[in-house]
């Protein structure tokens, strides 16, 4: 790991080791905020213990789900828009004020449309993504160099074998981008959806947790999130740097 | 194109959301979605009320003061990070992580600290802000060619010259990005939390008229929020294309 | 003082310097330059040319004082260089230094009004600057409106406004095509006889130094030296059409045998310079 990586790492265990040094001390009231070492054992016992595992896979379900929708639909959906470019020109004050507003306000109406049930939190998520994948995939389809298709005709290549062998890998890393905010967005909308009103779930249970002053359920429960959040950004990370290295992008 | 067919393209794609939003109510029934002329007949007789002008007020206050933070701290931060290499470097994947993460599960903590009143509004407001501002402030530091610095050197220009004629311009519209940015998100944060946790603001007012099953409400407070937020991003893009064409 | 005597007066010099970059995070330190002498005498026209990466823009940057000398001597009018650009330098960068957020004519008086120079003198030196350029009708368009020629020109009229007396020219041209290049050398030889000041053009098109300059300096791959000193003998009203004259051709070939092999070192040809 470089240097810059050892003084990260550092930053964030001094922080840590900060935080748990002023609640120990009382310094921190513990009715606010617990431990970090605390945090962690009762996100352990409740793994073991099984009690809110269903609610897990519930929401990480529904984040895949949304998250898969949302790629598949983000990136047809960007295919079509860029071929007919004055339907793309007409959508494009829509997609520029897209993420203006705040989305969430629309949660409610859903749920009075569909019913308290995983259909609103589904449609937030993918509502929450959608967009940045096809904003991506519009991007990654611009990018593609011109000299790309004219190589093809000389080499007298089909449609279906230019699309396949030349244009979707040169557009995978605006596309794998795209991926990437899908993900993360996926997790905002449901995650969020979830607290401010759901059936179940992770974000209901830490919801709960608050208002039964149920401190170490909640810290736990949001411990749990911000680790899975952070391994999954770093994991996509780590692949798009080796992939921008492999084709000489270079570090980021 | 030009700029009457991209508008009249625009009025079409609003025709064609009236006609959506008119086909989702044939669909749902009044209870669960209202149609678009009554919402709006609603609409401009709640919106002059005492009861809408508090929460709006509510939301506002907020809303300016979360602003306020945001642009505050962030400038700071991205401007530290932007000219300290070494801070820049540790620190930015560590802001990405948080820009990525879902922040509305840290609300709780804020609520400990704060209950449920202004200050904790404002905070989550910030929380939200705050990170675009400082990242895309570092970035457009970061990206300052090296060639204007040089430049105000052999023309003899004082450090507090340097950066009052050459960097502020020269950031200036990527900076102006993240404003932009920052505003959709602080907006964002307000309003997320009034809807989970307040008493107070057009966020809650969107939930109360959900749990009273007052449709006619809840749309109506939703349009006047998602035309403000268009609104304001439209004019703020529209300055920053400005800002953006002389570059 | 007679003209010739004048004429030998060293207005700039270098004296045994050299340019040691500290390793980043890790590597080696980086010998860019030298060591390096060169002496340039008043109101020459003096050109450096070299391979890529040889240590010619280093040259230009520690002369003007934008970079210390890690040993050796600088000298500017009898008077020592460092840390800060002397008054009466102008450098001309590589990359276009205009600013996108000003006109050409704001970009041109830029320089100017942090001098302290009154605003009807400012005016009269601004318009005589573009006019002199050709850019008096685009005085209020913006750079990014202009091809990179002209904004190369702009640069260079920001540069001549504050009446330098040295002018450094780091590869001002590069970007350009090679027709715009011919086009560009000739106003430069307009400028150097206009304002009479001493001009130091760094190239790495050998037929450009041999057309425009008094002398040349040809120097070797990195670290930068210089391997030999050609004297063109032109007379001070020239101009492209210069590249007819037999003599320019024997001086491109002597340039070019003192190159080829340090070109072929720095393009990594290891062992073949001796061919």
């Amino acid at each position: 790991m470089s240097k810059v990586g050892w003084i990260r790492l550092a930053v964030i265990v001094l922080a840590i080791g900060l935080l748990e040094v002023c609640c120990r001390t009382k310094l921190i009231n513990p009715k606010v905020v617990i431990p970090p070492s605390e945090m962690a054992d009762a996100l352990v016992q409740m793994l073991i213990s099984g009690q809110v595992n269903g609610q897990i896979a519930r929401t990480f379900g529904i984040v895949l789900l949304a998250a898969a929708i949302s790629i598949v639909a983000g990136f047809a959906i960007g295919v079509v828009i860029h071929a007919i470019p004055r339907v793309r020109q007409a959508l494009d004050p829509f997609f520029a004020t897209y993420y203006a507003v705040p989305i969430f306000i629309f949660y409610p109406v859903m749920i009075v449309i569909f019913g308290l049930s995983i259909m609103p939190i589904v449609l937030m998520g993918v509502a929450t993504a959608v967009v940045a994948m096809i904003i991506a995939t519009l991007n990654g389809l611009d990018r593609i160099p011109r000299v790309l298709t004219k190589v093809a005709r000389v080499h007298r290549m089909g449609t279906v074998s230019t699309a396949l062998r030349l244009k979707l890998p040169a557009a995978a890393p605006h596309l794998f981008t795209g991926v990437k905010l899908v993900v993360s967005y996926a997790f905002i909308g449901v995650i969020a959806s979830e607290f401010i009103l759901a059936p179940a779930g992770l974000g209901r249970v830490i919801a709960d947790a608050y208002s039964d002053f149920n401190n170490r359920r909640m810290y736990a429960m949001m411990l749990l999130l911000v680790i899975v959040a952070t391994a999954v950004n770093m994991l996509l990370h780590v692949f798009d740097q080796r992939w921008a290295e492999r084709r000489g992008i270079g570090k980021s | 194109m030009t700029a009457t067919e991209r508008i009249t393209d625009t009025l079409i794609l609003a025709v064609i959301a009236l006609l959506v939003w008119q086909g989702l109510h044939q669909i749902v029934g009044d209870t669960a979605l209202p149609a678009p002329v009554p919402t709006l007949a609603y609409l401009a007789k709640f919106v002059p009320t005492a009861r809408f002008g508090e929460s709006a007020w509510a939301t506002f206050q907020a809303f300016i003061l979360a602003l306020f933070f945001s642009y505050a701290v962030g400038l700071s931060i991205g401007i530290w990070m932007g000219f300290h290499r070494l801070s820049g470097a540790v620190g930015e994947p560590i802001l990405i992580s948080i820009y990525t993460l879902p922040k509305i599960t840290l609300y709780p903590v804020v609520l400990l600290i704060f209950g449920l009143s202004l200050p904790g509004r404002v905070t989550f407001g910030a929380m939200h802000g705050v990170l675009p501002v400082a990242l895309l402030t570092m970035n457009a530091i970061r990206n300052i060619p090296p060639v204007y610095l040089k430049s105000a050197r052999t023309m003899h220009l004082s450090p507090w010259q340097t950066i009052t004629t050459v960097l502020v311009p020269a950031t200036l519209p990527e900076v102006f990005s993240g404003l932009r940015i920052g505003f959709t998100l602080t907006l964002l944060g307000v309003l997320l939390a009034e809807m989970f946790a307040a008493k107070a603001g057009l966020g809650f007012l969107i939930i109360n008229a959900m749990q009273l099953l007052q449709a006619q409400e809840m749309v109506s407070v939703t349009v006047v929020l998602f035309v403000f937020a268009a609104a304001a991003n439209a004019l703020l893009l529209w300055i920053e294309h400005r800002l953006y064409r002389r570059a | 003082m007679t003209a010739d005597a004048q004429a030998q007066q060293i207005h700039a010099s270098l004296k045994g310097v050299t340019r040691v970059y500290p390793g980043a995070a890790g590597n080696k330190p980086v010998h860019a330059l030298g060591p390096v002498d060169l002496d340039l005498r008043r109101g020459e026209f003096f050109a450096v040319v070299g391979p890529s990466g040889c240590g010619k823009s280093t040259l230009l940057e520690v002369l003007a004082g934008l970079q210390p000398a890690s040993a050796g001597t600088v000298m500017f009018e009898d008077r020592s260089v460092s840390g800060e650009v002397p008054d009466g330098i102008g450098v001309v960068f590589q990359e276009d230094a205009s600013f996108p957020w000003l006109t050409v004519w704001d970009n041109a008086a830029f320089g100017l009004r942090r001098s302290g120079v009154d605003d009807a003198e400012i005016r009269r030196r601004v318009d005589d600057a573009l006019a002199f350029m050709g850019l008096k009708d685009f005085a209020r368009a913006y750079p990014s409106q202009l091809s990179g020629g002209m904004r190369q020109r702009v640069c260079i009229a920001r540069t001549l406004v504050l009446q330098p007396r040295l002018i450094l020219l780091d590869e001002p041209f590069g970007a350009l095509d090679a027709q715009t290049r011919l086009l560009m050398g000739d106003e430069v030889l307009r400028l150097w006889r206009r304002t009479g000041a001493t001009v130091l053009l760094i190239t790495h098109a050998l037929d450009e130094a041999a057309m425009l300059s008094d002398r040349i300096g040809a120097m070797s791959a990195r670290p930068g030296r210089f391997l030999d000193v050609v004297v063109t003998g032109w007379p001070r009203e020239r101009d492209s059409k210069i590249v007819s004259e037999a003599a320019f051709g024997e001086i491109t070939g002597r340039l070019w045998d003192n190159l080829r092999g340090e070109s072929m070192k720095s393009l990594g040809y290891a062992g073949m310079a001796a061919e």
